[in-house]
């Protein structure tokens, strides 16, 4: 075989050109020819990943190397391109981000028809897939950053898609500026690698680090911590998560496009692609599966009390991305991966079936004014029962393989790992309480559609409708189709999965432990865990009508319902120093006294010594008269002296003056 | 052709000011004669890159024409990598300010239009002098139509009235304009020649006085410093981008200071400036984080675009007194970025306060609903200040940063990137004030204006420009580096230019982290 | 010709016109006649130049003689013309109340 094209480039570039197409001449197109274009491109980029997965699974040999151009930023004499690299790992990205995004972009046809701004959330949602499968596709770091960098514009831009709404607006400033303190790291991280390796190329890099097994841990450890800073603020981990729970402001085929299944794991995506670097330093591995486990357990927690159903899943996907870092973290990075595939179909179908609940209800979002969906929206409750059973874990659901993999890996990872297993578990716990609690408020017992109105006005459907009804077939669709994904996912099996990844990231560690009754054993575990938590949602959600507090929980639960008072936390402590240290320290004594004080010094040494120097403008002719001839006597005399003395006088002065 | 273009594109502004003058104001006349002879400007300055041998330092288009015997002072221009994309980018500049003033100028046009092309005029004979006193008189002449224009055109808003801040631009740039004269008297009674490549090699033989050639240098760095704005002399931009007509604000800072610390600072003084570099890394890295933080909370958006300007433009400076060739390139591109993303935004920033008559953050609100193709291009404009990957700001952004932090001081580059993180903040902030949430009614009541279609294909352009610089940054960065290589390798050979270095690993000690 | 006048004389000439000019010059209060002395002294230079200049068989001073004429005569007309509308303006030429200029 002899060198097929895949046509790599294509693969961003049609998005791209469906961006350019809606972006400028949108606004003019009527609305189905808009839905045309935002559908056929993301279609045909898709049509273009599984040709090339079916030319691999026929035997091409990975991985596939194509030039978008040569070369880009000259630095020094490092030349970096817009090369784009087809391996494993990418292509299994590629799937889910071009697979689940076009299903969403079907879905968001439906969801979005009566907004206004049509034609703009479809090219911004092709932007992102521009940027997504650039980030993925990339062969280097600074492409990869354009991905990154990319892929949070589009954020924005889709979080603050109500333009009229301030929180909305709030929402993407917050999400785009927390980002930036990520891609700050991201940034530096590269600086360190051109210095200690003067390449960005993942090939060269790794190679380079095969060579050479000398090269210290300690630059290492400072690479891998600072991209996993950047990894933390695209990921929403610890301690940059906080932007995650505000982004649901957008609408809701974006949470679950951008933030459910594809963006929010590029972190994951990007340490995988890292792992040459990470598996050089264990202290950053270590940081890296700590924050991991942190972050799924404490957002778990969040997720148990919060009211709006989106906030719930937005928590639920910062303590799923905890899992995958903990998989990261422990070295299992396939079964990271393959977690991370999972999700992206389950969560998805949540936040998707969540939307369809939503657009329903009219714009209800308030767990507590649903109730008894399961009558009126069906193909929702039933598609929607799958993803709840994917991501608590039973089996034979998606999720129940892939978490069973990552705990396994953390299960043998030491004594560090069985604490990081012990705390997973309890999440696991945590994850199928809150799930099933959502899902027995959302489907079951009676309607609470007039319940308490405390839930501020969004921006999807102005009327609250009269009664609930189920979702046109363009939603549905998607909703089915991730529904049978959610259900199959995970039968591909962890062992498969990663002999397939291995070339990318290295052996199987998951699956290659002998110690098959330990797995048997672990998995019997994590699905007794998982049904307690059902059983807990049920003994408390099953028959009761409402969310009742229990009085003897008021505290710690006031605790989970501000979350911790973190957003509360970081203002106090980083926002209002920083503006106060503008305002005053630089705005009143830098500017006032510093730049405008000197400048006041000196016109005022000017005006003082005009003020002086002025006595001499008498406007008296004849004394100026008289100076004159004063000074040109002087002069007179001062040459004289020169002729008759010997001394030449002025021209000593003068010679003075200059030395 | 290639010998008189240089003169050409001096002169065709001069003799559409001349036109101006002479015929009458009568409706839009000035303004469509200023917009058709800029245009022509600009298609003589792209003359220059399309005839330009690329891959080799060393001036081209030269014009060496003895002008007077005594004090020998020659009419000597000529281009370089280094000086031959400001060149365009004044050409391109001109006829996107004349857009910006379509509207605003109405009275007294002839006036404005007359002195804004002689503006050109002295911009571009700044650019292309090789003769230091025909280089101080078009440095000179090209403050003064800033003063005039900002003190008869001003927006006259709040305390400060247009006529104080053309006072104090003209203070803060003639006075050290003043030493810049004697130091370069003094070289001309040390050297007898005010040819530039002269003077280079007389200061790297060794042969003048070390002491006074010290302040000499001083006198250089101090007049251009003050123009580019660096931290602490900054003291005028704020009110200049407050009052001046945006035509003017538009070019007032950046690129003359910045090109004339390259090549009259840093490459006549090559080891002089060695010695001034860790203050002004200093400066910089200070100035990135002083001027971003005050954006963040001022009220004002021309003051906001003031500190933003600092902020990206010190940038540019820590590239420059880095002394690394990729810091320097990337300075002089982000000097190019500087021109074309302070254009546009200008320009919009224009139109804003022209619907509003205010200039106050709060006043604004919702003009995403009312002006879509504003907004959009703001945002596109925005992000290309911010350094978003794919566009111009970027390339310059990470050449500098990664220039300083691989071959000057890891510290203080991590310290400047803290920059971009603030960057996206003031920036994100200000567009949410004005174009986000809902719309309001301000106090005067005016509606805000969407762009014309002059202005939309004026601003739209330089958008393209952006992307295209962002993608294609090579094109630009080709000719500036043999350049920049060329005009440091007379005299920096005592330390060696990390441009070597700065491939492989280990190179991190080359300038040591002092600096 | 030996009998000429030797130049010593015109030079003490010269200097006592010139004298005489600067005393007016100082002591008038007369705009008019301020301006009688100095077009006095520029003579007084005129009469050194020339006689420079024939003592040396130098041209040049002469030159320089017709230079001064030119500024004398250039000034001259200017000066009496701003004299008249100083006198227009404010009723007088006492140089002690044209003071306007005074900071």
């Amino acid at each position: 075989m002899n060198e097929p094209m895949l046509f790599l480039p294509l693969i961003p570039l049609l998005p791209f050109v469906g961006f350019l197409l809606n972006g400028v001449l949108g606004s003019k197109l009527p609305k189905a020819l808009v839905s045309t274009i935002a559908l056929a491109f993301p279609l045909a980029s898709f049509a273009l990943v599984a040709r090339a997965a079916w030319m691999v699974y026929s035997g091409l040999a990975l991985p596939v190397i194509e030039h978008g151009a040569p070369e880009w930023i000259v630095f020094g004499a490092v030349h970096i391109g817009f090369g784009l690299a087809l391996d494993q790992l990418t292509l299994v990205m590629l799937l889910v981000i071009t697979g689940v995004g076009f299903l969403i972009h079907l879905y968001s046809v439906g969801y979005m028809e009566h907004e206004q701004g049509y034609w703009r959330y479809f090219a911004y949602l092709n932007l992102f897939l521009f940027f997504m499968t650039v980030l993925v596709l990339a062969s280097n770091f600074l492409l990869m950053f354009v991905g990154w960098e990319g892929v949070g514009l589009a954020s924005y831009l889709l979080i603050g898609f109500y333009i009229d709404r301030r929180s909305a607006g709030d929402a993407g400033k917050k999400a785009f500026v927390v980002n930036r303190i990520g891609d700050f790291g991201f940034l530096i991280a590269m600086f360190l690698l051109l210095g200690s390796f003067g390449t960005l190329n993942f090939s060269e890099v790794a190679a380079q680090l095969a060579g050479h097994a000398a090269i210290s841990g300690g630059v290492v450890t400072l690479i891998c911590l600072c991209l996993l800073l950047g990894a933390t603020g695209k990921s929403a981990q610890i301690p940059l998560y906080i932007w995650l729970p505000d982004a649901m402001e957008g609408p809701t085929p974006v949470s679950a496009l951008i933030h459910a299944a594809t963006m929010v794991t590029a972190g994951v995506y990007m340490i995988a692609r890292a792992h040459a670097l990470f598996d050089l330093s264990p202290t950053a591995l270590l940081v890296v599966a700590i924050l991991g486990t942190a972050t799924a357990f404490f957002a778990a927690t969040v997720a148990m009390v919060q009211t709006d159903i989106k906030r719930v899943l937005a928590y639920s996907t910062i303590s799923q991305l905890g899992y995958m870092f903990l998989g990261c973290g422990v070295g299992a990075y396939s079964a990271a991966v393959f977690h991370l595939m999972t999700h992206a179909f389950f969560k998805a179908l949540l936040f998707l079936a969540a939307g369809s609940v939503i657009h329903g209800l009219g714009g209800e979002q308030d767990l507590r004014r649903m109730g008894g969906l399961r009558k009126q929206m069906p193909v929702t409750f039933w598609t929607m029962t799958a993803a709840v059973l994917a991501i608590a874990g039973f089996f034979p659901f998606a999720g129940f393989f892939s978490k069973d993999a990552i705990l396994a890996a953390a299960f043998q990872h030491g004594v560090s790992g069985k604490a990081l297993w012990t705390v997973g578990l309890t999440t696991a716990l945590l994850t199928s309480f809150y799930m099933f609690r959502l899902w027995y408020l959302t489907f079951l017992g009676e309607s609470r559609a007039d319940g308490p109105a405390d839930s501020p006005a969004n921006g999807h459907g102005s009327a609250h409708a009269g009664h609930a009804h189920e979702s046109p077939w363009i939603m549905l669709t998607p909703l089915v189709v991730l529904a049978a994904l959610s259900v199959c996912g995970g039968w591909i099996g962890m062992e498969r999965f990663g002999a397939f990844l291995a070339p990318v990231t290295g052996g199987v560690q998951a699956a290659a432990g002998d110690g098959g009754q330990i797995e048997m054993m672990l998995s019997a575990l994590a699905v007794l865990v998982a049904a307690a938590g059902w059983f807990v949602a049920h003994s408390i959600y099953g028959r009761a009508r409402n969310d009742r507090a229990n009085a003897s929980l008021a505290l710690p639960r006031r605790v989970l319902e501000r979350k911790y008072w973190v957003d509360e936390i970081y203002v106090a402590g980083i926002v209002r120093p920083l503006e106060g240290l503008a305002r005053y320290g630089l705005g009143w004594v830098g500017e006032w006294t510093l730049v405008r004080g000197s400048a006041w010094l000196l016109a005022g040494v000017a005006s003082l010594s005009g003020e002086f120097l002025r006595r001499w403008q008498s406007g008296n002719l004849r004394s100026y008269a008289a100076w004159l001839t004063a000074a040109a006597a002087i002069l007179l005399i001062f040459v004289l002296a020169g002729t008759l003395f010997g001394i030449n006088g002025f021209a000593d002065t003068i010679h003075w003056a200059v030395r | 052709m290639d010998n008189v273009i240089l003169s050409l594109i001096l002169l065709v502004p001069l003799a559409g000011a001349a036109l101006i003058l002479l015929l009458p104001e009568r409706g839009k006349l000035p303004a469509w004669i200023a917009l058709l002879d800029s245009l022509l400007t600009f298609l003589c300055t792209l003359h220059l890159p399309a005839h330009f041998a690329g891959g080799r330092g060393g001036f081209q288009f030269e014009e060496n024409v003895l002008w007077l015997s005594h004090p020998r002072i020659s009419y000597h221009l000529g281009v370089d990598g280094l000086s031959l994309w400001l060149v365009v980018l004044v050409g391109l500049l001109a006829p996107v300010g004349v857009v910006a003033s379509w509207k605003t100028i109405g009275s007294r046009s002839k006036v404005f239009y007359a002195l804004f092309l002689l503006q050109q005029t002295a911009m571009v004979g700044v650019f292309v002098s090789l003769d230091l006193m025909l280089y101080y008189g078009f440095w000179e002449l090209s403050l003064i139509p800033i003063v005039i224009l900002t003190a008869m055109f001003g927006r006259n808003l709040g305390e400060s009235s247009a006529v104080k801040a053309a006072l104090r631009f003209f203070l803060y740039t003639f006075i050290p304009s003043a030493p810049l004269l004697v130091a370069l008297l003094w070289l001309y009674a040390h050297t007898g020649s005010f040819d530039y490549t002269t003077l280079q090699a007389a200061i790297a033989s060794g042969s003048l006085p070390a002491r006074q050639l010290g302040w000499v240098s001083v006198a250089f760095l101090l007049a251009f410093a003050v123009k580019v704005p660096v931290l602490g002399l900054h003291g005028w931009l704020a009110d200049t981008f407050s009052e001046a007509p945006v035509a003017i604000a538009m070019i007032a800072a950046g690129k003359l200071g910045l090109y004339s610390l390259i090549r009259f600072h840093v490459a006549l003084f090559p080891a002089l400036a060695r010695e001034a570099a860790p203050w002004m890394i200093g400066f910089a890295v200070v100035g990135i984080l002083y001027g971003a933080l005050l954006a963040l909370v001022q009220k004002d958006f021309w003051k906001l675009l003031a500190y933003a300007t600092l902020s990206s433009l010190s940038f540019c400076t820590l590239g420059i007194y880095g002394f690394t060739i990729s810091g320097m390139n990337g300075a002089l591109l982000q000097t190019v970025n500087e021109g074309i993303i302070g254009a546009a935004l200008f320009l919009m920033f224009g139109v804003l306060f022209d619907s509003r008559r205010t200039s106050q953050l709060g006043e604004f609100g919702g003009v995403a609903q009312k002006a879509p193709r504003l907004a959009a291009l703001f945002v596109i404009a925005s992000l290309a200040l911010i350094g978003l990957p794919l566009l111009n700001g970027f390339v310059g952004e990470f050449l500098v940063l990664a220039g300083t932090f691989n071959g000057v001081s890891k510290g203080w580059a991590a310290v400047a990137a803290l920059g971009v993180i603030f960057s996206a903040a003031y920036m994100l902030r200000m567009i949410q004030m004005v174009f986000l949430g809902e719309p309001t009614a301000n106090s005067h009541g005016h509606a805000v204006r969407e762009l014309s279609w002059r202005e939309t294909v004026t601003v739209g352009g330089l958008a393209v420009l952006m992307l295209a610089i962002g993608v294609m940054p090579t094109v630009w960065t080709s000719t500036m580096e043999p350049a920049l290589q060329s005009a440091f390798k007379v005299s920096s050979a005592e330390n060696a230019v990390p441009a070597a270095a700065e491939s492989g690993a280990g190179m991190m000690h080359a300038m040591g982290e002092s600096r | 010709m030996n009998t000429a006048v030797p130049a010593e004389w015109y030079l003490i000439l010269s200097a006592a016109l010139f004298t005489l000019g600067v005393v007016g010059f100082l002591i008038k209060r007369s705009l008019i006649s301020i301006f009688m002395s100095i077009e006095l002294m520029l003579n007084a230079v005129n009469l050194s130049f020339v006689t420079f200049a024939h003592e040396w068989h130098a041209v040049k001073g002469q030159i320089f003689v017709f230079f001064v004429m030119m500024v004398a005569a250039a000034e001259a007309a200017v000066g009496l013309a701003i004299l008249i509308s100083i006198f227009r303006a404010r009723g007088t030429l006492t140089v002690d109340q044209i003071d306007l200029m005074k900071l």
